[in-house]
Order: C-alpha cells, then structure tokens, then sequence
C-alpha cells in the first residue's frame, strides 16, 4: 500500500506544489488525473523518492520513507517501488532479458530468469527476449518496461503516462495487463496521466 | 548481469569506436614493446658474445667493421694480416690469450672460421657428437647449422669461396665433420670452426686458379694482399684474418693498442667502445619511435576519453534509468572506469602478440641475412610496467569523463525525456 499527506515540494519560491491526500491499498488501482504543468511528474517522482518533498508524509507498507535518507531511499526505491516511464528507456547495449535482469541486479537481488521468463510470456514478448530493446515496437517496448517494473516483486508500481503514446487498443491492453500483474503480486498500482481514456476502466481517481 | 558485462556490452555497442580505441593501444604497446624486446635481445646477445674480448687485431679499416666481422660473424672482414706479425704481439707479456681467426669461405650460406681449439674453450663449447678437430680438413659445427644443414658426424663437403651462396666451390679440397656442438646461445651457434690449417689448405690450392673466375670483392681482397712481395719468396707466408685479445690487465693493454695503431700495419678495435658507438647511433632512432609510440598511445586515451564523454551524454537517460533502479553513483563510475580498463587490456594483450609476431618475422628475416635468431617468447619486466602504464592511461581517460556521473539529476533527467 502507499499513502500521502499534505505533500509538498517546490523547485524554486515561485512554483510551489501542494498534493492532495490518498492512500491505495494492495491489489488497488488509484488513477491522478491532471493536465500537463501541474506536476504529475513531480508527484510521481515524490513517491518514488526521487525527489524530497519539502513537506508532508509518505508511507508505504506503513513505513514512513519521506525522511529516508538518499542512498536507503535509492534502496529502498529499488526493492520495494516499480516505475514505469512514460517513454520506454532501457539500457541501449543490453537485451531485453538483460535489461530485466539488471532490475534484480541493481536492487541487489537474485536474478531471477524464470520470473523474466514468466513475465515475457504472460505480457507477449516471450519471442523477443534475446533481442535489443531497440528492435522491438514501441507497444512491446512499454510492456517490457511493465515486466521491468515486476521484476523485483514491488510492493507498489507507479507508471507516468504510461499509455500516453499507445493507440486505444494497446492502451486498454495495457492497463489491463498491469492490473493483472498487481493482483499476481499483490501490489498497489498507482498511475499519473493526462489520458481520459483510463477514466473508464479504473475506479479510484483523484484531480491535480 | 554484472559490471563487466554491461561494460563488455557497452563496448561491443560501438564496434567500431571500441576497435579504434583498442587498435591505437595495441599499436602503441606493440611499439614500444618490440623495441624493448629487440634492444633485450641485441644487447644480450652482443654483450654475451664480446665477453672475454678486451681487443681485436686485424688489418687496418674500420673498427667497427672488424669487430663485426670477427665477434659477431655479421659483416665481411677487413681484410688479412701476417700470421708472423700477429704471432710477434701475443708474445707480449700483457696479453693474456690470443685467438687467431680466419674467415672469408662458407657452407650453404654459414660461415667457416679456421682458428683453434682456443676458440671453441673460449664460449665454453660443449658437444652433442663427436669431438674437437685434430687435423686438417676437419670440422666441428654449431648446434644451428647442424641443425639447419641436417649435418652428422662424418659428412663431408666442399666450402665456397666468400660468404654468398654463389661463391667458387673449392671442389678439390672437402671437408668432413668430426664434431657437433651444444648450443651456446652465442655466435658459435651459426659456426663451422675449423683448424687455421684447413683454410690454408684450401686456399693453397685455390691461388693457382685463375683470378677472375667467379671472383667476388673478398677473393680479389684477399689474392691481391697474396700478391704483394712475399708471395714470390715466401709462398708460405700465414694469413690469418685477425686475432681476439684478452689483456691480464685491460687498463694496460688499452697502451699497447695505441701503440700498435701507431707503429705497425695493424689495427686494434676494443669491442665495449665500438659496440657502445653503435648503440648510441641506434639510440637516436629507438628514442625517437619510443616516443611516436607514446603519442599513438596517448592518442588511444584521448580516444577513449572522447567516445566516453560523448556516450556519456547519450546514455545520460541510461545512467539516471540505472540510478533510479538502485545503483550507486559510484557503482557506475565503477562502470565506465570499467569501459576503459578493458580497452586498455585487450590493446595491451593484442599489442604484445603483435610485437612477438613483429619480432618472429624480424627473427626470421635476420635469421636468413645474417644467421642470428632472436628468442620470441620471454615476457620482459618492462612490459609489466607497459601495462600498468596502459592501464593507468585508459583508467584517467574514462575517469574524467565518467566524474559527470556525480553531477546527473535524476528526477530532471528522467523527467526531461
């Protein structure tokens, strides 16, 4: 699970952010709907501790992580959070297995084939997996970057604009797929998007 | 997934900026490393070769030339001197032993050289097969030309006339092998030593042919010293070609080579002052490519430094992508450092098989001009410090760039794309 409190952050005195207040238990799904400039990216970023909030409280799995300091934060980050990017990014030189690997690599973690195996097979790109990420589609690449996000059993998996550039039908599949996933691992899915199409298929939603 | 792997990957990426970068360090090792082991091997082998040499005696021309010709077997003599008036120096009670020398025939391109049994003690020669002369006409041959000519105790041969294959055969007179030696790792490897007598013998018979037929510079150097007055009322008259000296006291001796400069038709040449004359001519050059070879491979660092810094910038996602999934900034600092290092291996690896192999087809070339064969495989201390020089450079021309890690904001990275 992972909830928020009266969370701000400002990058300079001028533009200041405050964040509304919600909490998504395990197996949830919670949608932040907001327009570009109002800080999706910044409130994504604040949950996966990328950034430090200027004020407020983070908890997930009841833990307080708004005080962690960076290197238990990138830590902990690596363990227990799944971030899916709006844009598909991997490491360039590596397959696409490797790249699913490095997940477990970094976070210090078993690597674990199987799972990335599983993984490919379930979200449709079990063919690929020896390939470069490069030669892959730009639907396939954003459902290897899911199973990246999966990889290390996270608690919570936070996706920013994740199918901000898919056409309707890989859209809903996608989300679809994530849903999936959650309910597999038990984790809280929370997704940022300016995309109205996600208003449908998900129930909990809040307004930046 | 490791470090290494990612690196070897990232590496493998750019093919052909990785080549460049390994193919300037392994050119630039290779270099340096073929210079090492070529100046090695020289210098040991005409330091183990002049050894117990204070002086050599023979006729007047270049010093240099008669050192080559009479202690390294490697350039055509200066020309003969009287075996009378060579005989009258040894009686000095400054010279300790003195080794007389006759060269100017050969077999199947390696040299015969009449001296004595003095010659052969003198590189402490052992034997494989038979045993040292004890007559005319009889030969002991080094473990290379036994070797190379398939000889055996027993086999007989006639010898040419100069050091060419192409030189007169000396039909009447053969030769026949009485002795087989160990290999000394010296000169004598690619001897037939024989007594003074044999060369005299052959040579006996030879001035009653006519000059002209087949002659060569060496032939005609040599009758026209026969020529001269005492070969009408002495046909007798020894030649040799020159002596190797050693002085019970070198600092002495040093005064009598003056004064046989001065007051006789010979010529002395100390072989530590020609040989020392000769690696300083050849220092120049060696210092110079040293120095190229430097450059190519500081150039190879700068390449790696470029190819970094410009991948860095590229794959600046990349490292923010890695940092939000839990690496340490050092962990990637460690990454690319790694990038270097690799390069810095593999070129050096790739560079010391290039100079063994430069150094193979050097030895085999000189093998064939002169008989002088180089060892290829020994690693030389040098080059363990080549390496670390190696590694030291790929390892400052990745971390510089690789420093930008440090300065990469995740969050404004991650968000920009």
């Amino acid at each position: 699970m992972i909830a928020t409190q009266n969370l701000t952050f400002s990058y300079s005195s001028e533009k200041n952010f405050s964040f509304p207040d919600f909490s998504c238990a395990d197996r949830e799904t919670m949608l932040i709907l907001g327009k570009s400039g109002k800080g999706k990216t910044t409130f994504l970023h604040l949950m996966a501790l990328l950034l430090k909030p200027t004020g407020g409280k983070i908890q997930i799995n009841n833990q307080e992580i708004s005080d962690f300091s960076v290197s238990t934060a990138a830590d902990f980050r690596a363990k227990n959070v799944g971030i899916i990017y709006q844009k598909p990014h991997f490491v360039h030189s590596l397959s696409v297995m490797e790249n699913l690997l490095l997940a477990n690599y970094l976070a210090g973690r078993s690597q674990a084939k199987d799972l990335a195996k599983h993984l490919a097979e379930s979200l449709g790109f079990a063919e690929h997996l020896h390939k470069k990420t490069t030669q892959l589609s730009q639907g396939e690449q954003q459902r290897v970057s899911i199973a990246r996000a999966l990889m290390n059993k996270p608690s919570v998996i936070l996706a920013d604009e994740p199918t901000s550039s898919l056409d309707d039908d890989n859209c809903l599949k996608v989300v679809d797929l994530l849903k999936k996933q959650i309910e597999e691992i038990g984790a809280s899915l929370v997704v940022v998007t300016h995309d109205q199409r996600l208003k449908d298929v998900v129930e909990k939603r809040i307004n930046l | 997934m490791n470090l290494l792997k990612i690196s070897w990957s990232n590496l493998k990426d750019k093919p052909l900026t990785s080549f460049l970068s390994i193919l300037l360090m392994a050119l630039g090792i290779a270099i340096i490393s073929l210079l090492l082991l070529a100046g090695k091997q020289l210098e040991e082998k005409f330091t183990r070769n002049v050894a117990g040499i204070d002086m050599v005696v023979g006729a007047k021309g270049s010093p240099l030339q008669l050192i080559l010709a009479s202690i390294y077997q490697i350039d055509a003599p200066t020309g003969n001197i009287s075996l009378d008036e060579a005989n009258r120096l040894t009686r000095n009670p400054l010279v300790k032993s003195a080794i007389p020398l006759s060269m100017g025939d050969s077999y199947q391109g390696y040299r015969i050289v009449g001296t004595n049994e003095k010659y052969l003690q003198h590189f402490e020669a052992e034997y494989e097969a038979g045993k040292v002369f004890s007559g005319a006409m009889e030969m002991v041959v080094g473990s290379k030309v036994a070797k190379n000519l398939e000889l055996k105790v027993g086999d007989t041969f006639a010898s040419q006339h100069g050091f060419d294959k192409e030189g007169d055969v000396h039909e009447e007179k053969k030769f026949k092998v009485v002795g087989i030696l160990k290999n000394t790792n010296s000169v004598l490897d690619q001897l037939m030593v024989t007594p003074l007598e044999s060369v005299w013998a052959v040579h006996d018979s030879h001035h009653e042919e006519e000059v002209g037929k087949g002659a060569n510079a060496l032939k005609l150097l040599e009758e026209d010293n026969i020529t001269d007055e005492e070969h009408h009322h002495e046909e007798e008259a020894k030649e040799i070609t020159s002596m190797l000296i050693k002085f019970r006291n070198p600092a002495m001796g040093m005064m009598m080579a003056r004064s046989i400069n001065q007051n006789t038709t010979l010529q002395t040449a100390s072989p530590a002052i020609e040989i020392n004359r000769l690696f300083a001519l050849m220092g120049f050059g060696i210092d110079t490519l040293k120095i190229i070879a430097l450059v190519i491979i500081i150039v190879s660092g700068l390449s790696v430094f470029v190819s970094l810094y410009n991948s860095l910038k590229e794959r600046k996602y990349e490292m923010a992508l890695m940092l939000s999934m839990g690496a340490s900034r050092t962990k990637l600092f460690f990454l690319l450092l790694l990038e270097g290092l690799i390069i810095s291996t593999i070129g050096f690896v790739f560079g010391v098989v290039l100079s063994r192999l430069g150094l193979w087809l050097m030895s085999k070339n000189v093998e064939q001009n002169f008989h002088y064969d180089f060892n290829v495989l020994s690693l030389l201390t040098e080059e363990f410090w080549l390496f670390l020089g190696a590694l030291f450079i790929g390892l400052l021309a990745a971390a510089i760039p690789s420093l930008g890690i440090y300065k990469i904001d995740i969050s404004r990275t991650l968000a920009d794309e």
